[in-house]
């Protein structure tokens, strides 16, 4: 009878939840806390089956790839595959020290630099919206992860940590629109400061870059540090147009380094960035 | 049953959405809000969509709520349209699908935009791809759910006929 009462009052329901929701979004609009709650419980249960999920998949791809009888060659390969992420990743911090010693040198100040401590995780789900380029690792608070960690991949950056849970991660990608991060044009006689940002649509647009720059196509693009959040001089991508009209820059479009349609596996940089290193220091 | 087959098949689209990637051109979560909304009504349309639309926010790095109240209109309108007319061939439900995930796209981004909270820029192109693939999705779940009985009856009586 109370069933047959509600469908008879559909209209009444529609009202009711669409009150309740209004009413969902404006609390939330309105108070600046963090993360709210629901979304880390839901998170954090739904990380699980997520895992889950991945684990019967991958599971199954991999008995798959033992009984064709590539065992032995997938093994060395993903061995290989591994070493060749380390090396790349070595590389590129080789290449950000050098950089950095060669300004250090100008100054005639020689200091002595820590490589940056990772992790590695997997990705293990994709968003769940269309609408937000996020994805889930499988790494998480007890690993050591923390909000705004940097994401990283053997080719550049990939985004950064935004909801940790127990055991896994939402990664925020850098193509994601509300995505930004510091960024210098590598050339040396370029050195141009900037902020990329995401455009949703899986490339970087170049913002607050001076009418003065020298910026031309082909420019690589690295992390400039001063987000706090992102280590210094890590490949965020290479521009793939610049538009000007008159002196000012119009549009700089930087395609990705990293191929964010085909990520498997990231490393999540747990040495903060030296600005908030100094901030997460307990004072004596 | 019915209540326990609505949160299989939102279970099971959460998970397609999460598990596969590079998706972006279909959102299945919405395809089975319409789904439900056109076989079962307004009511089981605009719960499902309450439901699916909070638990996909909360998975997603926006404002709980924006989704759901979406997925709740998209899901009360689908099913009106379910109830009112006639809705039982390819090209009407193609429809249906498509103008659902253009009025999806249209209250999602709509809200964001005037809660000052996101820029989604002219996405234009991004949504109607997004509302082709749903429709192609949603027709395709309805032709194979449809079918799919009638086939399994069919290789029964056949085999029943070769053991005579």
């Amino acid at each position: 009878m109370a069933i047959l009462d509600l469908r008879q009052r559909a209209g009444y329901l529609f009202l009711a939840v669409l009150l309740g929701l209004v009413i969902l979004i404006s609390a939330q609009v309105n108070s600046k806390s963090g993360v709210p709650v629901l979304e880390a419980a839901v998170f954090g249960v739904f990380a699980e089956v997520q895992r889950g999920t991945s684990a019967v998949v991958s599971g199954i791809s991999r008995a798959w790839s033992g009984y064709v009888g590539l065992r032995q060659v997938h093994a060395d390969n993903e061995r290989l595959r591994q070493r060749l992420a380390e090396t790349q990743l070595a590389l590129q911090e080789q290449r950000a020290l050098a950089d950095r010693s060669h300004g250090l040198e100008r100054l005639l100040e020689l200091r002595h630099r820590t490589s940056l401590r990772t992790t590695g995780a997997e990705i293990i789900a994709a968003g769940a919206t269309p609408d937000f380029r996020t994805v889930t690792i499988d790494k998480g608070a007890r690993q050591g992860l923390m909000t705004d960690m940097a994401v990283m991949a053997p080719a550049g950056v990939v985004g950064r940590v935004i909801v940790p849970s127990g055991n896994a991660a939402k990664v925020q990608l850098l193509i994601d629109r509300n995505a930004a991060a510091g960024a210098v044009i590598e050339r040396r006689e370029s050195r141009a400061q900037g902020v990329v940002v995401g455009t949703g649509n899986g490339r970087l647009r170049m913002e607050y870059v001076s009418e003065i720059a020298d910026i031309v196509v082909g420019d690589v693009v690295v992390t400039s540090g001063i987000d706090g959040i992102y280590p210094k001089g890590f490949v965020i991508g290479r521009v793939e147009v610049v538009e000007k009209i008159g002196p000012a820059y119009k549009q700089i479009l930087v395609r990705p380094a990293v191929d964010f349609s085909s990520l498997e596996e990231v490393l999540v940089v747990l040495t903060p960035p030296e600005g908030r290193e100094a901030a997460r220091e307990p004072t004596p | 049953m019915k209540v326990a087959g609505v949160v299989l098949a939102t279970a099971l689209a959460l998970a397609l959405q999460t598990t596969l990637t590079g998706t972006g051109a279909v959102d299945f979560v919405l395809v089975v809000v319409v789904y439900v909304a056109l076989t079962s009504g307004p009511v089981t349309g605009l719960l499902t969509g309450t439901l699916a639309g909070l638990v996909q926010d909360a998975l997603a790095s926006g404002v709980i709520g924006i989704g759901g109240l979406a997925k709740t209109i998209v899901g009360f309108l689908a099913g009106i349209i379910g109830t009112q007319f006639i809705v039982a061939q390819p090209l009407p439900r193609l429809v249906v699908f498509f103008a659902a995930t253009l009025l999806h796209a249209v209250v999602f981004h709509g809200l964001y935009l005037v809660l000052n909270l996101r820029q989604f820029g002219s996405a234009y192109a991004a949504i109607a791809g997004q509302a082709l693939g749903n429709a192609l999705v949603g027709v395709v779940t309805f032709q194979v759910v449809e079918l799919l009985p009638g086939v399994v009856e069919r290789r029964r009586a056949a085999k029943h006929r070769l053991r005579r």
